[in-house]
């Protein structure tokens, strides 16, 4: 059970601070700042122990939240409450910023007694709490308009409320997804995965049931033996642009917003729920299999004589011509006694960073099956020291319009039955976004 | 572009400065830090070089960076040639970027040391200044060797200016201090000590340090700097404050010179010139004058400055010991400090206060300040002021003021900080025993210490009150009484038990007469503590029920019973039920007269030194004290016990085999014979103290053997409680049936067979590695090869002794045809009689086999008997030879005289044969315990306060032979400075004096 919520600044300044439990005093605050913001050495475990006291925390730009307590809780449980924390914060006023939580600590205060009860986490639903925790004002609420929060609050369907009605019923699905890749000097893929989310964003009347389809395998395999289920490809909203023609993907495990019926994907492994009015997240998957590498780095890097050494990377696109990957950027590590950089690359701008002792190529736009390429001539300064340059990898940013875990939506259907609209008349938009996430190549 | 009006301004520097304080996370100044690197990086890069003033700057920045925590691989090249440069501020930053940065990097370093070089000879004294600070400073092992010789060089030419004389003097301190070994004394010393006659002050100063310290390493080179110290200190004492301007630091003249000074005249003994020496009592008086002056100034600094002169004026007093009116004055002094309102005063106060306690000229006067010192220790607010409190007190005591003390300690105790209260236990304990007038006021006193702070009371604490309760048969009645009351507090701590036990054991008949103390009531006093004890406690109340049974039959039914029940005759603890079966069946078949026998009170233990006082020394500081000393100490005490039971054989209480009744010190219960146990003599030779956990093969009597007891006690450390240790292995020295039940062996009775003197086999040469060992302790191991080992055990009494010698096989197999046979040379014959009894041929494999020696000093001798031994061993024959340790001085009889009788004897024993004299270097560390030790070990009574220096040690005592008494006066001057030893022996005889003047010089 968390014992007690602080938010600091960058300095260490406590912005927020709201103790839930007796245990923890006052000197906790000071410990945090004293042994992790201010530790000598970057403190880079998010949990810390200090004095029998143990110290959650996470940092959104510069503002650390920690999370404290003296019981044995289940860390997952504080850090997906600390994380949900920041998303209710971000719904309400925007970034979480120093200026924005200066300006709105009384409501802070406020959701953080709604959302956490002696250390115990509440309804957190940002749908939920916007309906009785404004920044109007105190604004006059009918006896009415009370009790259906009461209702909907301590009911069975905590994240919508009844009586949404839209006069056009839109539905928006992202798969959004990071692949991340460490690969060998000679190619080889030492590891990769992909960590994906599906966003919606439904504007749907009433209260619909939801079914939402993928290509998991075990649905597929399912599928095709049995033969029956005569909804494959039928409703398939698909856009995926994976060049390999594979049906079905392997998801390691997934995580589902509470709204899905857990029993109904345990016994069909169908994916059913009634959808909160707005943005949120419905699931979380990890895929290890099958990835498609969107990019391959091919570096090349050969030292001339002491003061001297030249680098070669080359890039080539691994997808359909007809996609474009964008946000390209290449970052190539130098070494620390470097005193000067020339640069040549066909396309795209490079430059020597000498603050991140990085040479940074960046790429607007590249279609798929392409390949570029850049050279750089790396001027050293003899130092006294014998240390050899320990080599870290060329790292790589970019996103691209697919899925690398291959994943394809294949149905979103929605059904209400009181209303009277149906699947056909949801204007549904669904796209696909693959960003990367840690992409390193040896050299 | 760089001009000299743009001077120091380095705007780039302070620009990244400002940027760096500027950055809001690590992360950013990570990022700024990287970027500069890379600036710098590129311009030391570029091919155009770079001018002074912006090599200077980035090496700054490097410098910067680097104290910022970042690692700085690059730029020495740059500093180095700033080392070059004219300009001061340009050189400046490059001395200080090599201070700072500096490592054994083998291609700068020649660099950097000809940069160096340069400047120590360029006569500009900001550069030479500059230079002498960067050796100081890095100091290492390289700039020692390279600069050892040119820095005395420079300090004493006649032309250095005074600022780098100064430098000179501070780095040359450095030197020494990091490698004494390369800066070696030359011509230059006798001149570094004139340094003190210098006009500027600040030369003297550095110059002071610098010879402070080389005077501690070579005292007899700088001996001339005293009358120069005198001089100064006196100048500098007697000046007007406004005289020394620049120097008078809040109204007090050159206070730092003058620490100094003072600190200097420490490192020698008072001046001997007479003329000197009353310039210096006069220099110290105007110091403790000017301590009665009303204060210049409010400020704290002026009275800081005043009192640091003053401790250490003080501190110079009690080195030098010998002007009483000084010592007294500064007592007095100090005890105004003693309630100053300065915590720290009052805290030094006390400390010197210490130190002056133990000198006799000021004892009294520090005896007047026992009130505030006792009010100090209630009331003092800091824990280390009281523990200082506590030390004073302990350090005030005398016979006079000892119940006061001990009564004001004994109550603090009760509210004392948990820190210190061990430490006031022990003190408490060694005062109560020292000063003890009435045994029955120490008795009290003990037992409330227990009572007050029993987990505090150490073992060696409880120990020594039973070994003194033992001793003085007035006191018995009295703590058996007093224990009694004690215990029937309901809950008393176990330490209290444990006394309790052993006292009713031993003495509880003495109180049965009484029908509130019947024995019935002490037993069941006793039991009912019995089941809250741990097992040592209730192994040693197992111990006095047996001993109940002995002393009051009328309580047998009863005390059986409890040993019968199965929480005893089951326990799980194998010492426990040991000590029940075998207590129940001794009880239950032996006769009254063998309980009575086997049951019989304990004798007086041997008077030793207090082990409590060696427990304090070692918590006071484990380095003062050597550990061979301790044990010394208790190998001296035990012999000094057996020695005792040996010279009345008549009586049964005090046979060495009689330790078989002292129950309670299972130390002696014994194995039977038939079932040898090996041990090895070294470990039945050191008696410890420390409990080891209890080893099951330890203890059956076999009581079934009949009236006879064959008896080899053998030392069972987990049960040795007393530490006495002084048990003997006495395997073949089973008397015969017929002697009934009598245990005595009496060894000087005609059963000894006086050992056949046989032409030894010629044997190898004799082995006298350990001889010098036994000069000064009587046990120990003598001789070890891969096969043997041979430990000894002796005894001395007047002109006879007893050795045991332990022959231990470290083989598993047998040692046949095992002979040993001592052998007296020539002369030696005439003068000494050994009898060696005869002893098993065989030595069983890890076996041990005892030899009993007598001796009889029939007149002085100088050779020492050697030990043959022959045996076979796996079908070859061994021979070995030993030289046995016994020299003229083990029949040395302590004599104890006051200073007076002392002197008259000296004088008496003036004739130049009588007098042998020797002056020594010490082998070892000079330490007064250590020698003390030695001297006592050597057999004379150590004498206190009889010589007027209380460094020196005087001793005295009879050598006994059969034929003469020879007294024996001897003095022992250490000189620690000069680690030397003077040594005067005074006898009657001049082949005595000789004699042990050679066996006690080998020993420092």
């Amino acid at each position: 059970m968390i014992g007690g919520l602080f938010i600091y600044n960058h300095k260490g300044e406590v912005l927020i601070s709201r103790v839930y439990r007796d245990d923890i005093g006052r000197n906790a605050v000071d410990a945090f700042r004293v042994n992790v913001i201010h530790a000598r050495q970057q403190v880079r475990s998010p949990v810390t122990n200090i004095a029998r006291t143990s110290f959650f925390h996470v940092k959104r730009s510069n503002i650390w939240l920690a999370a404290v307590t003296k019981q044995n809780v289940n860390a997952a449980m504080v850090f997906e409450f600390l994380y949900k924390m920041c998303d209710v914060m971000a719904a309400y006023f925007g970034k979480v910023s120093e200026e924005n939580i200066k300006n709105n600590f009384v409501l802070i205060y406020e959701l953080l007694d709604e959302i956490l009860d002696f250390g115990y986490p509440q309804n957190s639903e940002t749908g939920a709490l916007k309906t009785f925790i404004t920044q109007q004002g105190i604004k006059g609420q009918t006896k009415e308009e009370q009790s259906q929060i009461t209702s909907q609050v301590t009911g069975q369907i905590g994240w919508r409320r009844e009586g949404i009605k839209y006069r056009r019923n839109e539905l928006f699905l992202d798969v959004l997804e990071s692949v991340n890749l460490l690969m060998s000097p000679q190619g080889q893929v030492l590891s990769a995965h992909v960590s994906g989310r599906v966003v919606m964003k439904s504007y749907l009347s009433g209260m619909p049931e939801c079914k939402f389809g993928m290509n998991d395998k075990i649905v597929i395999d399912k599928a095709g033996k049995g033969g029956v289920t005569d909804e494959v490809g039928k409703s398939d909203l698909g856009g995926g642009g994976s060049t390999s023609g594979k049906q079905s993907i392997a998801i390691d495990d997934c995580t589902f917003n509470q709204c899905v019926r857990l029993s109904k994907f345990d016994s069909e492994r169908s994916i059913s729920f009634i959808p909160p009015d707005g943005e949120y997240e419905l699931m979380r998957y990890r895929t290890t299999k099958d990835i498609i590498l969107p990019f391959r780095v091919i570096p090349l890097v050969r030292e001339v004589g002491r003061t001297k050494l030249e680098v070669k990377v080359v890039i080539k696109s691994n997808f359909k011509p007809s996609l474009l990957a964008q946000k390209i950027e290449v970052r190539i590590p130098t070494p620390l006694n470097t005193s000067g950089v020339q640069v040549i690359c066909m396309k795209g701008k490079a430059k020597y960073k000498a603050s991140e002792n990085a040479i940074v190529w960046k790429i607007k736009r590249m279609a798929g099956m392409k390949e570029s390429q850049i050279s750089a001539e790396i001027e050293l300064l003899p130092t006294n020291d014998k240390k050899k340059w320990a080599r870290p990898p060329i790292s790589m940013n970019f996103e691209v319009p697919f899925a690398p875990s291959g994943l394809k939506v294949r149905y979103l259907k929605v059904f209400e039955s009181k209303l009277n609209y149906s699947d056909h008349d949801v204007v549904k938009w669904v796209r696909y976004i693959g960003r990367s996430g840690i992409y390193e190549t040896r050299c | 572009m760089p001009a000299v009006s743009k001077g120091d301004g380095m705007r780039g520097l302070a620009v990244f400065i400002s940027d760096i304080r500027n950055c809001k996370s690590k992360e950013a100044e990570i990022k700024r830090i990287n970027k500069e690197l890379a600036n710098i990086r590129s311009k030391f890069k570029g091919d155009k070089a770079l001018d002074g003033y912006s090599k200077k700057k980035y090496v700054c920045k490097l410098l910067f960076i680097f104290l910022l925590g970042h690692d700085i691989d690059f730029g020495h090249m740059e500093a180095v040639n700033l080392l070059s440069s004219n300009k001061y501020t340009e050189k400046q930053i490059g001395y200080l970027f090599i201070s700072v940065l500096v490592n054994s990097n083998s291609d700068l370093i020649s660099l950097i040391n000809n940069a160096i070089k340069n400047d120590l000879s360029s006569r500009n004294p900001t550069f030479m200044n500059l230079a002498l600070h960067c050796i100081a400073n890095v100091g290492s092992r390289e700039m020692a060797e390279a600069f050892a010789a040119e820095v005395p060089r420079i300090l004493v030419a006649g032309d250095t200016m005074d600022s780098v004389k100064q430098s000179a003097a501070l780095c040359l301190l450095r030197l020494n201090r990091t490698s004494p070994d390369l800066v070696l004394m030359g011509e230059w010393t006798a001149r570094v000590v004139h340094l003190l006659n210098d006009q500027h002050l600040g030369v003297v100063t550095a110059a002071t340090s610098l010879i402070t310290t080389l005077a501690q390493k070579s005292p007899e080179d700088f001996k001339t700097s005293v009358s120069l110290a005198v001089a100064r200190l006196s100048r500098i004492v007697s000046s007007a404050s406004t005289d020394l301007q620049d120097y008078t630091y809040y109204f007090v003249a050159a206070p730092w010179l003058s620490v100094k000074l003072l600190r200097l005249l420490q490192c020698y003994p008072p001046p001997e010139d007479g003329a000197i020496r009353g310039r210096l009592t006069e220099c110290l008086e105007t110091i403790l004058n000017k301590a009665q002056e009303p204060p210049k100034s409010k400020k704290v600094q002026h009275s800081n400055a005043k009192n640091a002169v003053l401790f250490e004026a003080i501190s110079l007093i009690i080195h030098h010991d010998s002007e009483p009116t000084l010592l007294v004055r500064a007592c007095n002094q100090l005890g105004q400090f003693l309630q100053h309102r300065e915590t720290n005063l009052r805290y030094l106060a006390l400390e010197s206060m210490c130190t002056l306690a133990s000198s006799e000229f000021s004892h009294e006067a520090v005896k007047t300040h026992i009130e505030t010192v006792i009010n100090a220790l209630k009331s003092e607010r800091d824990v280390s002021v009281r523990q200082r409190a506590v030390d004073l007190l302990y350090a005030m005591c005398d016979r006079s003021n000892a119940k006061q003390i001990v009564a004001e300690m004994l109550s603090y105790l009760e509210t004392a900080d948990y820190s210190i209260r061990e430490e006031i236990v022990l003190k408490v304990a060694i005062l109560a025993e020292k000063y003890a007038v009435d045994y029955t006021w120490y008795v009290d006193t003990i037992l409330n210490l227990i009572r007050f702070a029993g987990d505090y009371v150490s073992d060696e604490v409880w120990y020594r009150v039973i070994q003194i309760v033992i001793n003085r048969d007035e006191v018995q009645g009295y703590a058996a009484k007093t224990v009694f009351e004690a215990l029937q507090a309901p809950a008393c701590h176990e330490n209290l038990v444990k006394v309790g036990g052993y006292i009713l054991g031993e003495f509880g008949n003495l109180i049965a007469g009484d029908s509130r103390s019947s024995p019935l009531i002490q037993f069941d006093l006793l039991h009912s503590k019995f089941h809250l004890c741990s097992v040592p406690t209730r192994a040693l109340l197992l111990s006095a029920y047996i001993k109940f049974i002995n002393l009051f039959p009328e309580v047998k039914g009863t005390i059986q019973e409890v040993l019968r029940s199965d929480s005893q005759l089951r326990n799980a603890d194998v010492e426990l039920q040991q000590r029940a079966v075998e207590y129940l069946r001794l009880s239950s078949i032996a006769s009254t007269d063998i309980l009575a026998t086997v049951l019989e009170e304990m004798p007086p233990f041997p008077e030793r030194e207090s082990s409590i006082l060696a427990k304090l020394k070692r918590k006071k500081g484990p380095g003062n004290l050597h550990p061979d000393l301790d044990e010394n100490r208790k190998e001296r005490s035990a012999n000094g016990g057996t020695a005792d039971h040996s010279s009345t054989t008549s009586n049964a209480k005090s046979s060495p085999l009689s330790f078989v009744g002292d129950l309670l010190a299972p130390a002696s219960t014994a194995p039977p014979t038939n079932r040898p146990r090996p041990v090895s003599s070294s470990y039945l030779l050191q008696a410890p103290l420390t409990p080891i956990p209890p080893q099951a093969s330890a203890v059956p009597v076999l009581l079934s053997a009949g009236p006879l007891f064959q008896v080899a006690a053998s030392p069972t450390p987990s049960t040795d409680l007393l530490g006495l240790g002084s048990t003997i292995t006495t395997q073949n020295s089973a008397p015969p049936a017929s002697k009934g039940t009598s245990l005595l062996v009496d060894v000087f009775s005609e059963n000894i067979a006086a050992f056949p003197v046989e032409t030894p086999v010629a044997v190898g040469p004799v082995a006298d590695e350990n001889f010098s060992r036994f000069v000064c302790k009587n046990n120990g191991v003598l001789y070890e090869n891969q096969l043997l080992q041979i430990g000894l055990k002796s005894e001395f009494r007047q002109n006879l002794g007893r050795m045991y010698v332990f022959f231990g096989n470290k083989t598993s197999t047998q040692f046949m045809n095992f002979a040993a046979s001592v052998v007296c040379q020539d002369t030696l014959q005439a003068q000494l009689n050994v009898h060696a009894k005869p002893a098993d041929p065989t030595v069983d494999g890890g076996a041990q086999l005892q030899q009993i020696l007598n001796i009889e000093c029939m007149s002085d001798f100088v050779d020492a008997p050697v030990l043959n031994i022959q045996f076979r061993y796996g079908g070859t024959l061994q021979n070995v030879a030993v030289k046995l340790p016994i020299t003229l001085n083990k029949f040395f009889q302590p004599t104890e005289m006051t200073s007076q009788d002392f002197f008259q004897r000296w004088k008496q024993l003036g004739a130049p044969q009588q007098e042998v004299q020797k002056i020594f270097k010490a082998k070892h560390s000079m330490d007064t315990e250590v020698t003390k030790a030695k001297i006592m070990g050597f057999g004379a009574a150590l004498l206190d306060g009889v010589d007027p220096n209380p460094s020196n040690f005087v001793g005295a005592g009879v050598i006994h032979t059969k034929t003469t008494q020879v007294g024996c006066l001897l003095r022992l001057e250490p000189n620690t400075q000069a680690q030397m030893y003077r040594l005067t022996l005074r006898t009657s005889r001049d082949t005595v004096s000789q004699r042990l003047c050679d066996l006690l010089s080998e020993q420092f």
